[in-house]
């Protein structure tokens, strides 16, 4: 009788399971709600004025543990300044086969241009192709970012523009004392954002404070 | 006299009963995936047509349009023959089992059973056991080792679980003193004490002694020991692409399908449920039995694909365990106790 019962026991589980909500999504149709920190793909910001922020330091290929980043700096030029400290990156490239999508390059970017973003959809048909350069990584001056993929069921461009949450969080201009002060990248949002779980409603903004 | 109207019946009843194993087939496979989903939390097929209801077809013309591949030290003859040695029981298995309440066209009488042999449950007993030569050379033939190990594993499990599933309909047989299958079903008929239907399913360890034995013979897990995936790649079809493979796994869901149709015809009474005939017209009161007899087979079915998604597979030694010191003993008790059950019943005690 025991093993009776406990077969029936077993069989009462996966019965009980039939009315459960599913766990899983028919996915291009139903996508998730990705966490606010998802990290996604990198875009290099641009400030307000339309210059790059990327100041060519390298600091990101130095961090990056899978040394999927190769930058290379260069002067600017007098006449027509890229960024606006001394140099520029003239090459930026990421190899996202290697990437490990840690984020250390967005930690140790001292200008906030280099960011994640939550699209992950990138899949490549040759390894080539997965190697981003500065086209596809440097935002418009609108704000958008390019993608190498054109905007399907899959692929979903709004999510280039939405900044992954760590920067969001730990950024000069994401943390408590700045709130309310504009300052973000484009891929990070222009103008006054609601604040993060966690961050107090934004005072009424003041001059010079 | 036969005449050629008989042999036309018989032609279309013959086709019939074959697409009727394929649609059943396509929409078993579906069946199994979005049950197993269910009970898993998933989602399931759902790409190939509404709810994926056309994910069986899309599987069929996959393996259809794939590549054939012999392997180099296969035994090429028997490699080529035991797909088709599969599926040829798997399709004579259904012809016995009656799907719907016989009708009349002017003054001939038409079954819906392509055949009512008179030894039709020995029948269905002898094609069931001809299925594991297939997988038996099948596994021998691929000359490789994990085929092998499979085609062993089959034959051990089919003579085991072979005769519990004879033993397990030996007391139905007794009790209603028939082997015909059609028989069978008109015995099932009526009610008891005017509630119940009088259905086999009284002699419910002959029930569940036969749905045990039906899960080993048609290879399901928890006794899929034969194709064991974790342990044996894919068993007796390792070797087996394209078509062939799609032939064994065409045989394996007629077999559950045929399996379940002969437990629902044998112990939940077969077509035999209310069908109202006073109170609607003919024209629609025939299609009861035939829904009936598909709701029974489906509810088996369910049952075959439930004990997958509950029962991890067993142990080799547990499998011969149960076969030989549970089941036989078991169903050879249950036999005598039925057979002297009925005895006493027939003519009295021998002491009065």
């Amino acid at each position: 009788m025991g093993l009776i019962g406990t077969f029936a026991k077993g069989l009462a589980v996966t019965f009980r399971q039939m009315f459960r909500p599913r766990v899983t999504t028919s996915y291009p149709q139903e996508k998730r709600v990705k966490p606010q920190r998802f990290h996604g793909r990198h875009v290099l910001n641009r400030h307000a004025d339309g210059m790059e922020k990327c100041i060519g330091c390298e600091l990101c290929a130095g961090v990056c543990p899978a040394r999927c980043i190769y930058v290379r700096g260069a002067d600017n030029p007098p006449e027509a300044p890229v960024s606006p400290g001394e140099r520029y990156g003239f090459i930026y490239e990421i190899n996202m086969l290697r990437c490990i999508f840690c984020g250390l390059c967005v930690e140790a970017c001292p200008t906030e241009a280099i960011t994640m973003t939550h699209l992950f959809e990138m899949s490549t048909t040759d390894r080539a192709a997965a190697i981003y350069t500065r086209d596809e990584l440097l935002v418009n001056e609108d704000g958008s970012a390019n993608h190498a993929q054109p905007e399907g069921p899959l692929i979903d461009l709004n999510e280039l523009s939405i900044s992954d949450g760590w920067m969001r969080a730990t950024a000069p201009s994401g943390r408590a004392a700045y709130e309310g002060i504009p300052g973000w990248t484009p891929s990070a949002g222009v103008g006054l954002r609601p604040p993060e779980q966690g961050q107090a409603e934004p005072p009424e903004p003041e001059e010079d404070a | 006299m036969t005449d050629w109207i008989d042999v036309l019946i018989v032609a279309i009843k013959v086709v019939a009963a074959f697409v009727i194993m394929l649609v059943a087939t396509l929409m078993l496979i579906w069946a199994e995936r979005k049950i197993l989903a269910d009970m898993q939390n998933r989602v399931g097929p759902d790409r190939a047509g509404p709810g994926g209801i056309l994910q069986g077809l899309a599987d069929g013309i996959k393996l259809f349009f794939k590549e054939p591949i012999t392997p180099a030290r296969v035994e090429k003859g028997i490699y080529l023959l035991a797909p088709i040695l599969a599926l040829i029981p798997a399709l004579l298995m259904f012809l016995v089992v009656p799907i719907g309440r016989p009708f009349s066209i002017g003054d001939r009488e038409i079954t819906l059973q392509v055949m009512d042999l008179n030894v039709g449950l020995l029948f269905v007993l002898a094609v069931s056991s001809m299925a594991v030569y297939a997988v038996v050379l099948a596994g021998w033939s691929s000359g490789s080792k994990y085929p092998l190990l499979g085609g062993v594993r089959a034959t051990a499990q089919a003579i085991s679980y072979e005769a519990a599933l004879g033993l397990s309909l030996v007391p139905v047989v007794i009790y209603e003193g028939t082997l015909s299958v059609a028989e069978l079903v008109e015995g099932q008929s009526g009610q008891f004490f005017g509630i119940f239907p009088a259905w086999n399913i009284i002699l419910l360890p002959s029930f569940a002694f036969f749905l045990m034995a039906a899960v080993a013979e048609t290879n399901r897990a928890p006794f899929d020991l034969v194709e064991a995936e974790n342990e044996l790649v894919g068993g007796f079809h390792t070797e087996y692409s394209g078509l062939r493979f799609a032939l064994f796994f065409l045989a394996e869901y007629i077999n559950i399908f045929t399996m379940s149709a002969l437990a629902a015809t044998i112990f939940l009474g077969g077509w035999n449920g209310p069908t109202w005939d006073g109170a609607l017209p003919a024209s629609v009161t025939w299609i009861f039995p035939i829904l009936w007899f598909g709701l029974k087979t489906f509810a088996i079915v369910f049952i075959f694909f439930w004990v997958r998604a509950t029962l991890p597979r067993f142990r080799y030694d547990q499998l011969m365990e149960l076969g030989w010191k549970r089941l036989i003993p078991g169903t050879l008790i249950w036999m005598i106790f039925v057979a002297i059950a009925l005895a006493f019943d027939e003519f009295g005690a021998p002491w009065a």
